[in-house]
Protein backbone atom coordinates (compact mmCIF):
# COMPACT_ATOMS: atom_id res chain seq x y z
CA UNK A 1 0.00 0.00 0.00
CA UNK A 2 1.40 3.67 -0.69
CA UNK A 3 2.25 5.32 2.01
CA UNK A 4 0.38 9.15 2.53
CA UNK A 5 2.92 11.22 0.42
CA UNK A 6 2.78 9.04 -2.47
CA UNK A 7 -0.82 9.53 -1.81
CA UNK A 8 -1.05 13.73 -1.91
CA UNK A 9 1.13 14.09 -4.22
CA UNK A 10 -1.23 11.30 -6.99
CA UNK A 11 -4.15 13.90 -5.64
CA UNK A 12 -2.64 17.23 -5.67
CA UNK A 13 0.21 16.69 -8.16
CA UNK A 14 -1.35 17.29 -11.21
CA UNK A 15 -3.07 20.48 -10.50
CA UNK A 16 0.09 22.86 -10.68
CA UNK A 17 2.93 20.30 -11.06
CA UNK A 18 2.10 18.16 -13.91
CA UNK A 19 -1.24 20.07 -14.96
CA UNK A 20 -2.72 17.72 -18.09
CA UNK A 21 -3.31 21.28 -19.72
CA UNK A 22 -0.68 23.31 -18.94
CA UNK A 23 2.02 21.08 -18.99
CA UNK A 24 0.88 17.97 -20.85
CA UNK A 25 -1.66 20.28 -22.85
CA UNK A 26 -4.13 18.00 -23.08
CA UNK A 27 -7.69 18.03 -23.57
CA UNK A 28 -7.60 21.92 -24.91
CA UNK A 29 -10.70 21.07 -27.55
CA UNK A 30 -13.38 20.76 -24.71
CA UNK A 31 -11.54 23.45 -22.30
CA UNK A 32 -12.01 26.25 -25.63
CA UNK A 33 -15.61 25.14 -26.26
CA UNK A 34 -17.25 25.38 -22.91
CA UNK A 35 -15.48 27.70 -21.05
CA UNK A 36 -17.86 30.79 -21.91
CA UNK A 37 -20.08 30.19 -19.00
CA UNK A 38 -18.24 29.22 -15.03
CA UNK A 39 -21.56 27.00 -14.97
CA UNK A 40 -21.09 24.66 -17.45
CA UNK A 41 -17.03 24.91 -17.18
CA UNK A 42 -18.00 23.25 -13.94
CA UNK A 43 -20.09 20.61 -15.11
CA UNK A 44 -17.64 19.64 -17.53
CA UNK A 45 -15.27 19.69 -14.79
CA UNK A 46 -17.36 17.09 -12.18
CA UNK A 47 -18.21 15.14 -15.46
CA UNK A 48 -14.62 14.48 -16.64
CA UNK A 49 -13.40 14.16 -13.09
CA UNK A 50 -15.62 11.58 -12.19
CA UNK A 51 -15.37 9.58 -16.07
CA UNK A 52 -11.31 9.82 -15.54
CA UNK A 53 -11.41 8.61 -11.54
CA UNK A 54 -13.56 5.57 -12.19
CA UNK A 55 -12.50 5.09 -15.69
CA UNK A 56 -8.62 4.37 -13.60
CA UNK A 57 -10.31 2.52 -10.89
CA UNK A 58 -12.12 -0.13 -13.26
CA UNK A 59 -9.14 -0.65 -15.77
CA UNK A 60 -6.78 -0.92 -12.75
CA UNK A 61 -8.68 -3.37 -11.25
CA UNK A 62 -8.60 -5.59 -13.88
CA UNK A 63 -5.18 -4.32 -15.39
CA UNK A 64 -3.69 -7.99 -14.79
CA UNK A 65 -7.00 -9.23 -17.00
CA UNK A 66 -6.26 -7.39 -19.50
CA UNK A 67 -4.76 -8.99 -22.50
CA UNK A 68 -2.25 -6.03 -23.99
CA UNK A 69 -3.18 -6.88 -27.64
CA UNK A 70 -7.03 -5.65 -26.86
CA UNK A 71 -5.68 -3.21 -24.02
CA UNK A 72 -6.87 0.30 -25.76
CA UNK A 73 -10.04 -1.22 -27.12
CA UNK A 74 -11.02 -2.54 -23.61
CA UNK A 75 -10.06 0.76 -22.36
CA UNK A 76 -12.06 3.05 -24.47
CA UNK A 77 -15.13 0.26 -23.80
CA UNK A 78 -14.64 1.50 -20.11
CA UNK A 79 -14.39 4.97 -20.60
CA UNK A 80 -17.15 5.35 -23.50
CA UNK A 81 -19.37 3.38 -21.19
CA UNK A 82 -18.84 5.78 -18.06
CA UNK A 83 -19.53 8.41 -20.44
CA UNK A 84 -22.75 7.46 -21.64
CA UNK A 85 -24.08 7.01 -17.80
CA UNK A 86 -22.63 10.72 -16.79
CA UNK A 87 -24.33 11.56 -19.99
CA UNK A 88 -27.28 10.03 -19.24
CA UNK A 89 -27.53 11.56 -15.57
CA UNK A 90 -26.88 14.88 -16.98
CA UNK A 91 -29.92 14.46 -19.09
CA UNK A 92 -31.97 13.61 -16.06
CA UNK A 93 -30.89 16.08 -13.09
CA UNK A 94 -29.70 18.73 -15.41
CA UNK A 95 -31.78 19.25 -18.71
CA UNK A 96 -30.88 22.87 -19.56
CA UNK A 97 -26.93 22.26 -18.96
CA UNK A 98 -26.37 19.04 -20.68
CA UNK A 99 -27.94 20.84 -23.92
CA UNK A 100 -25.60 23.43 -23.67
CA UNK A 101 -22.51 20.71 -22.99
CA UNK A 102 -24.33 19.08 -26.11
CA UNK A 103 -21.78 17.01 -28.02
CA UNK A 104 -18.87 17.81 -25.46
CA UNK A 105 -20.10 15.51 -22.89
CA UNK A 106 -20.28 12.38 -25.78
CA UNK A 107 -16.51 14.10 -26.44
CA UNK A 108 -14.99 13.06 -22.86
CA UNK A 109 -14.54 9.76 -24.73
CA UNK A 110 -11.73 11.01 -27.35
CA UNK A 111 -10.11 13.46 -24.33
CA UNK A 112 -6.63 12.59 -24.66
CA UNK A 113 -6.25 13.20 -20.22
CA UNK A 114 -8.33 10.49 -20.21
CA UNK A 115 -6.84 7.89 -22.58
CA UNK A 116 -3.53 9.04 -21.27
CA UNK A 117 -4.00 8.34 -17.76
CA UNK A 118 -5.86 4.77 -18.26
CA UNK A 119 -2.94 4.07 -20.67
CA UNK A 120 -0.01 5.95 -18.48
CA UNK A 121 -0.91 5.24 -15.27
CA UNK A 122 -3.73 3.19 -14.14
CA UNK A 123 -2.69 -0.03 -16.31
CA UNK A 124 0.73 0.03 -13.70
CA UNK A 125 -0.54 1.03 -10.89
CA UNK A 126 -3.00 -0.13 -7.89
CA UNK A 127 -6.86 0.51 -7.93
CA UNK A 128 -6.80 2.87 -4.89
CA UNK A 129 -3.75 5.29 -6.43
CA UNK A 130 -5.40 4.98 -9.79
CA UNK A 131 -8.66 6.61 -8.20
CA UNK A 132 -6.21 9.05 -6.79
CA UNK A 133 -4.17 9.90 -9.85
CA UNK A 134 -7.63 10.11 -11.64
CA UNK A 135 -9.41 12.79 -9.67
CA UNK A 136 -5.90 14.18 -9.39
CA UNK A 137 -6.10 15.31 -13.00
CA UNK A 138 -9.22 15.99 -13.13
CA UNK A 139 -9.15 18.57 -10.63
CA UNK A 140 -5.81 19.85 -12.69
CA UNK A 141 -8.47 19.97 -15.40
CA UNK A 142 -10.83 21.64 -13.21
CA UNK A 143 -8.59 24.21 -12.16
CA UNK A 144 -7.95 25.40 -15.36
CA UNK A 145 -10.97 25.22 -16.97
CA UNK A 146 -12.71 27.26 -13.65
CA UNK A 147 -9.48 29.96 -13.70
CA UNK A 148 -10.84 30.21 -17.28
CA UNK A 149 -13.74 30.20 -17.09
CA UNK A 150 -14.10 32.84 -14.31
CA UNK A 151 -12.59 35.26 -16.51
CA UNK A 152 -14.60 34.89 -19.47
CA UNK A 153 -17.81 35.12 -17.88
CA UNK A 154 -16.68 38.14 -15.78
CA UNK A 155 -14.96 39.94 -18.44
CA UNK A 156 -17.28 38.85 -21.38
CA UNK A 157 -20.73 39.28 -19.56
CA UNK A 158 -19.99 40.62 -16.45
CA UNK A 159 -21.44 38.21 -14.28
CA UNK A 160 -19.88 35.10 -12.30
CA UNK A 161 -22.28 31.88 -12.20
CA UNK A 162 -25.27 34.36 -13.62
CA UNK A 163 -24.95 36.75 -10.89
CA UNK A 164 -24.17 40.69 -11.73
CA UNK A 165 -20.69 41.77 -10.84
CA UNK A 166 -20.59 44.60 -13.28
CA UNK A 167 -23.32 45.62 -14.52
CA UNK A 168 -23.33 45.98 -19.05
CA UNK A 169 -23.60 48.92 -20.79
CA UNK A 170 -26.69 47.04 -22.47
CA UNK A 171 -28.41 46.96 -19.68
CA UNK A 172 -28.15 50.05 -18.06
CA UNK A 173 -24.32 49.70 -16.34
CA UNK A 174 -21.33 51.28 -17.27
CA UNK A 175 -19.44 47.81 -18.13
CA UNK A 176 -18.65 47.19 -21.88
CA UNK A 177 -18.35 43.73 -22.33
CA UNK A 178 -15.61 41.87 -24.14
CA UNK A 179 -17.03 40.24 -27.33
CA UNK A 180 -13.36 38.57 -27.97
CA UNK A 181 -14.20 36.62 -24.62
CA UNK A 182 -17.12 35.41 -25.70
CA UNK A 183 -15.57 33.14 -28.25
CA UNK A 184 -14.11 30.08 -28.02
CA UNK A 185 -11.09 30.18 -29.43
CA UNK A 186 -10.28 33.43 -26.72
CA UNK A 187 -9.28 30.36 -24.05
CA UNK A 188 -5.98 30.20 -26.57
CA UNK A 189 -4.97 33.39 -25.22
CA UNK A 190 -6.02 32.75 -21.66
CA UNK A 191 -4.88 29.25 -21.56
CA UNK A 192 -1.37 30.64 -22.74
CA UNK A 193 -1.35 32.95 -20.17
CA UNK A 194 -2.17 30.86 -17.86
CA UNK A 195 0.99 28.27 -19.42
CA UNK A 196 3.33 31.06 -19.08
CA UNK A 197 2.56 32.04 -15.47
CA UNK A 198 3.00 28.65 -14.42
CA UNK A 199 6.33 28.49 -15.96
CA UNK A 200 7.71 31.71 -14.64
CA UNK A 201 6.77 30.15 -11.36
CA UNK A 202 7.93 26.94 -12.46
CA UNK A 203 11.23 26.82 -14.49
CA UNK A 204 11.84 23.28 -14.38
CA UNK A 205 8.29 22.49 -16.56
CA UNK A 206 10.30 24.30 -19.45
CA UNK A 207 10.84 22.25 -22.37
CA UNK A 208 15.16 22.54 -22.61
CA UNK A 209 16.18 24.14 -26.39
CA UNK A 210 16.74 22.04 -28.66
CA UNK B 1 2.91 -8.93 -19.06
CA UNK B 2 3.05 -12.36 -18.85
CA UNK B 3 2.76 -15.11 -22.14
CA UNK B 4 -0.41 -16.81 -20.54
CA UNK B 5 -2.95 -13.82 -20.78
CA UNK B 6 -2.37 -13.49 -24.22
CA UNK B 7 -4.12 -16.89 -25.50
CA UNK B 8 -6.88 -16.50 -27.73
CA UNK B 9 -9.75 -17.95 -25.22
CA UNK B 10 -8.63 -15.54 -22.56
CA UNK B 11 -8.37 -12.38 -24.45
CA UNK B 12 -12.09 -13.24 -25.99
CA UNK B 13 -13.13 -14.06 -22.83
CA UNK B 14 -12.01 -11.25 -20.94
CA UNK B 15 -13.45 -8.90 -24.39
CA UNK B 16 -16.90 -10.53 -23.51
CA UNK B 17 -16.65 -9.69 -19.62
CA UNK B 18 -16.30 -6.45 -20.09
CA UNK B 19 -18.76 -5.52 -23.18
CA UNK B 20 -20.90 -7.42 -21.01
CA UNK B 21 -20.12 -5.65 -17.93
CA UNK B 22 -20.25 -2.20 -19.78
CA UNK B 23 -23.46 -2.93 -21.38
CA UNK B 24 -25.24 -3.99 -17.97
CA UNK B 25 -24.09 -0.73 -16.73
CA UNK B 26 -25.21 1.52 -19.71
CA UNK B 27 -28.55 -0.18 -20.09
CA UNK B 28 -29.23 0.12 -16.80
CA UNK B 29 -28.51 4.02 -16.59
CA UNK B 30 -30.64 4.25 -19.47
CA UNK B 31 -33.67 3.05 -18.60
CA UNK B 32 -33.57 3.85 -14.53
CA UNK B 33 -33.26 7.33 -15.62
CA UNK B 34 -35.88 7.52 -18.77
CA UNK B 35 -38.98 9.02 -16.80
CA UNK B 36 -36.69 11.72 -15.06
CA UNK B 37 -35.33 12.41 -19.13
CA UNK B 38 -38.86 12.45 -20.44
CA UNK B 39 -40.13 14.68 -17.63
CA UNK B 40 -37.42 17.77 -18.58
CA UNK B 41 -38.18 16.74 -22.67
CA UNK B 42 -42.01 17.78 -21.75
CA UNK B 43 -40.62 20.36 -19.51
CA UNK B 44 -38.63 22.11 -22.27
CA UNK B 45 -41.12 21.69 -25.37
CA UNK B 46 -43.31 23.49 -22.89
CA UNK B 47 -40.61 25.90 -22.16
CA UNK B 48 -40.18 26.31 -25.92
CA UNK B 49 -43.74 26.88 -26.71
CA UNK B 50 -43.81 29.47 -23.96
CA UNK B 51 -40.57 31.20 -26.01
CA UNK B 52 -42.20 30.92 -29.23
CA UNK B 53 -45.49 32.87 -27.52
CA UNK B 54 -43.42 35.34 -26.23
CA UNK B 55 -44.65 34.74 -22.70
CA UNK B 56 -41.19 33.20 -20.95
CA UNK B 57 -40.38 35.91 -19.05
CA UNK B 58 -44.05 35.49 -17.24
CA UNK B 59 -42.41 32.14 -15.74
CA UNK B 60 -39.37 33.16 -13.42
CA UNK B 61 -38.69 29.60 -12.74
CA UNK B 62 -38.92 26.07 -13.79
CA UNK B 63 -42.31 25.62 -11.71
CA UNK B 64 -43.92 28.39 -13.20
CA UNK B 65 -43.69 26.99 -16.91
CA UNK B 66 -46.21 24.58 -16.51
CA UNK B 67 -48.72 27.23 -14.71
CA UNK B 68 -47.97 29.90 -16.79
CA UNK B 69 -48.18 27.31 -19.80
CA UNK B 70 -51.56 25.68 -18.84
CA UNK B 71 -53.13 28.67 -18.10
CA UNK B 72 -52.35 30.52 -21.22
CA UNK B 73 -52.10 27.99 -24.09
CA UNK B 74 -54.02 25.62 -25.10
CA UNK B 75 -53.30 22.69 -27.73
CA UNK B 76 -55.96 22.05 -30.19
CA UNK B 77 -56.00 19.64 -33.03
CA UNK B 78 -56.21 20.14 -37.15
CA UNK B 79 -56.91 17.96 -39.99
CA UNK B 80 -54.55 19.36 -41.74
CA UNK B 81 -56.21 18.59 -45.50
CA UNK B 82 -59.90 20.22 -44.31
CA UNK B 83 -58.05 22.93 -41.40
CA UNK B 84 -60.58 21.98 -39.20
CA UNK B 85 -60.24 21.20 -35.92
CA UNK B 86 -60.88 17.25 -34.71
CA UNK B 87 -60.60 15.55 -31.31
CA UNK B 88 -57.42 14.41 -30.24
CA UNK B 89 -57.20 10.87 -32.44
CA UNK B 90 -56.12 8.94 -28.85
CA UNK B 91 -54.60 9.94 -25.54
CA UNK B 92 -50.97 9.78 -26.18
CA UNK B 93 -51.64 11.27 -30.13
CA UNK B 94 -48.29 12.60 -31.24
CA UNK B 95 -47.64 14.67 -34.68
CA UNK B 96 -44.18 12.92 -34.74
CA UNK B 97 -45.16 9.22 -33.82
CA UNK B 98 -48.05 9.73 -35.80
CA UNK B 99 -46.52 10.18 -39.31
CA UNK B 100 -45.03 6.49 -38.79
CA UNK B 101 -48.41 5.11 -37.98
CA UNK B 102 -50.25 3.79 -41.59
CA UNK B 103 -53.70 4.96 -40.16
CA UNK B 104 -52.82 8.67 -39.40
CA UNK B 105 -50.09 9.21 -41.93
CA UNK B 106 -50.17 10.86 -45.39
CA UNK B 107 -47.14 11.01 -47.48
CA UNK B 108 -45.55 14.04 -48.96
CA UNK B 109 -45.41 14.35 -52.85
CA UNK B 110 -43.29 16.93 -54.88
CA UNK B 111 -42.06 18.35 -52.16
CA UNK B 112 -38.35 18.93 -51.16
CA UNK B 113 -39.36 19.28 -47.28
CA UNK B 114 -37.26 16.25 -46.56
CA UNK B 115 -39.89 13.83 -44.75
CA UNK B 116 -41.70 11.51 -47.10
CA UNK B 117 -44.44 10.83 -44.52
CA UNK B 118 -46.59 12.92 -42.15
CA UNK B 119 -49.25 12.92 -39.63
CA UNK B 120 -52.59 13.62 -41.08
CA UNK B 121 -53.88 15.51 -37.93
CA UNK B 122 -51.52 18.40 -36.51
CA UNK B 123 -51.12 19.63 -33.29
CA UNK B 124 -51.26 23.74 -32.89
CA UNK B 125 -51.43 26.05 -29.99
CA UNK B 126 -53.65 28.90 -29.11
CA UNK B 127 -51.93 31.43 -26.90
CA UNK B 128 -54.39 33.19 -25.13
CA UNK B 129 -54.00 37.02 -23.94
CA UNK B 130 -55.03 37.83 -20.03
CA UNK B 131 -58.32 38.20 -21.66
CA UNK B 132 -58.84 34.91 -22.93
CA UNK B 133 -58.46 36.02 -26.39
CA UNK B 134 -56.27 34.29 -28.61
CA UNK B 135 -53.38 36.31 -29.78
CA UNK B 136 -51.14 33.85 -31.17
CA UNK B 137 -51.05 30.83 -33.36
CA UNK B 138 -48.08 28.52 -32.92
CA UNK B 139 -47.19 25.60 -35.20
CA UNK B 140 -44.93 22.80 -35.07
CA UNK B 141 -43.09 23.09 -38.17
CA UNK B 142 -40.00 20.59 -39.87
CA UNK B 143 -38.24 19.88 -42.32
CA UNK B 144 -34.42 18.66 -43.34
CA UNK B 145 -31.55 20.75 -42.65
CA UNK B 146 -28.07 19.96 -43.64
CA UNK B 147 -27.44 16.83 -41.43
CA UNK B 148 -31.09 15.51 -39.99
CA UNK B 149 -34.95 17.08 -39.56
CA UNK B 150 -34.86 19.99 -37.79
CA UNK B 151 -37.97 20.87 -35.59
CA UNK B 152 -39.79 24.69 -34.48
CA UNK B 153 -42.24 26.12 -33.63
CA UNK B 154 -43.58 28.97 -36.28
CA UNK B 155 -45.31 31.39 -34.14
CA UNK B 156 -48.17 33.55 -36.03
CA UNK B 157 -50.61 36.80 -35.01
CA UNK B 158 -54.03 35.88 -34.71
CA UNK B 159 -54.51 37.41 -38.41
CA UNK B 160 -52.35 33.64 -39.81
CA UNK B 161 -49.82 35.54 -41.94
CA UNK B 162 -47.95 37.89 -40.07
CA UNK B 163 -44.38 35.77 -38.23
CA UNK B 164 -43.81 36.92 -34.40
CA UNK B 165 -40.90 33.72 -33.58
CA UNK B 166 -39.05 30.90 -35.90
CA UNK B 167 -38.07 28.79 -32.57
CA UNK B 168 -35.98 25.54 -33.34
CA UNK B 169 -35.77 23.18 -30.47
CA UNK B 170 -34.21 20.21 -31.85
CA UNK B 171 -32.00 19.76 -34.66
CA UNK B 172 -28.04 18.23 -35.49
CA UNK B 173 -26.66 21.67 -37.71
CA UNK B 174 -23.01 22.19 -36.89
CA UNK B 175 -22.89 24.31 -33.92
CA UNK B 176 -21.62 28.09 -34.98
CA UNK B 177 -22.92 27.78 -38.98
CA UNK B 178 -26.04 25.90 -39.53
CA UNK B 179 -26.63 25.82 -35.24
CA UNK B 180 -26.70 29.45 -35.52
CA UNK B 181 -30.73 29.17 -36.40
CA UNK B 182 -31.32 29.14 -32.86
CA UNK B 183 -29.08 32.36 -32.46
CA UNK B 184 -31.50 35.14 -30.53
CA UNK B 185 -30.21 38.17 -33.26
CA UNK B 186 -31.08 36.02 -36.15
CA UNK B 187 -34.77 34.61 -34.34
CA UNK B 188 -35.13 38.60 -34.42
CA UNK B 189 -35.29 39.06 -37.57
CA UNK B 190 -38.52 36.60 -38.02
CA UNK B 191 -40.58 39.35 -36.38
CA UNK B 192 -43.11 40.23 -38.56
CA UNK B 193 -42.35 38.88 -41.45
CA UNK B 194 -45.50 37.90 -44.24
CA UNK B 195 -45.66 34.34 -44.87
CA UNK B 196 -48.10 35.38 -47.38
CA UNK B 197 -48.26 38.05 -50.50
CA UNK B 198 -51.84 37.79 -52.03
CA UNK B 199 -52.25 35.11 -51.15
CA UNK B 200 -49.80 33.44 -52.26
CA UNK B 201 -46.62 31.42 -50.27
CA UNK B 202 -44.21 34.34 -50.44
CA UNK B 203 -41.71 33.67 -47.52
CA UNK B 204 -37.74 32.90 -48.14
CA UNK B 205 -34.64 32.90 -47.18
CA UNK B 206 -32.55 34.74 -49.31
CA UNK B 207 -28.97 36.43 -49.56
CA UNK B 208 -28.29 40.24 -49.65
CA UNK B 209 -32.00 41.11 -48.03
CA UNK B 210 -32.67 44.55 -48.72
CA UNK B 211 -33.81 46.19 -45.73
CA UNK B 212 -37.69 46.91 -45.36
CA UNK B 213 -38.11 43.45 -47.45
CA UNK B 214 -41.17 41.75 -45.61
CA UNK B 215 -40.82 38.17 -47.21
CA UNK B 216 -37.38 37.73 -46.43
CA UNK B 217 -35.46 36.65 -44.01
CA UNK B 218 -30.89 37.28 -44.34
CA UNK B 219 -29.73 33.77 -45.04
CA UNK B 220 -26.82 32.11 -42.23
CA UNK B 221 -23.57 32.65 -43.89
CA UNK B 222 -21.59 29.17 -44.21
CA UNK B 223 -25.34 27.61 -43.72
CA UNK B 224 -26.49 27.54 -47.28
CA UNK B 225 -27.62 24.50 -46.69
CA UNK B 226 -29.67 24.72 -43.31
CA UNK B 227 -30.93 28.20 -44.67
CA UNK B 228 -32.51 26.42 -47.67
CA UNK B 229 -34.00 24.00 -45.03
CA UNK B 230 -35.87 26.65 -43.05
CA UNK B 231 -36.83 28.11 -46.54
CA UNK B 232 -38.05 24.92 -47.50
CA UNK B 233 -39.63 24.32 -44.56
CA UNK B 234 -41.56 27.10 -44.19
CA UNK B 235 -42.70 26.80 -48.04
CA UNK B 236 -44.00 23.28 -47.25
CA UNK B 237 -46.05 24.01 -43.78
CA UNK B 238 -47.24 27.77 -45.27
CA UNK B 239 -48.77 25.69 -48.67
CA UNK B 240 -51.81 23.82 -49.08
CA UNK B 241 -50.01 20.64 -47.72
CA UNK B 242 -49.17 22.17 -44.47
CA UNK B 243 -51.50 24.06 -42.73
CA UNK B 244 -52.16 26.61 -45.59
CA UNK B 245 -56.31 25.56 -45.53
CA UNK B 246 -55.96 26.28 -41.45
CA UNK B 247 -54.86 29.74 -42.21
CA UNK B 248 -57.24 30.56 -44.58
CA UNK B 249 -60.23 29.19 -42.92
CA UNK B 250 -59.07 30.93 -39.20
CA UNK B 251 -61.02 28.89 -37.40
CA UNK B 252 -59.86 30.69 -34.21
CA UNK B 253 -61.53 33.54 -34.60
CA UNK B 254 -65.06 31.88 -34.13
Amino acid sequence: MADTKEMKKALFGPIVDSNPIALHVLGICSALAITTKLETALVMSLALTSVVAFSNLFISLIRNQIPSSVRIIVQMTIIASLVIVVDQILKAYSYEISKQLSVFVGLIITNCIVMGRAEAYAMKSPPMMSFLDGIGNGLGYSFVLIVIGTVKELFGFGTILGFEIMPLVQNGGWYQGNGLLILPFSSFFLIGLMIWAIRTFRPEQVEPKE
Amino acid sequence: MSAKKETLGKTIGVVVAVCLACSIVVSSAAVGLRSLQDTNAALDKKSNILTAAGLIELATNKSEIDDVYNTRVEEKFVDLSTGQYVDKPYDTYDMYKAAKNPDYAVSVEGSNVGFLRRSSVASVYHVKNEQGDVNRIILPVHGSGLWDIMYGFLALDNDGETIRELIYYQHKETPGLGGEIQNPDWQKKWDGKQLYKNGEVAISVDKSVKPGDQYAVDALSGATLTSNGVENTLQYWASENGYGNYLKRQSWKS
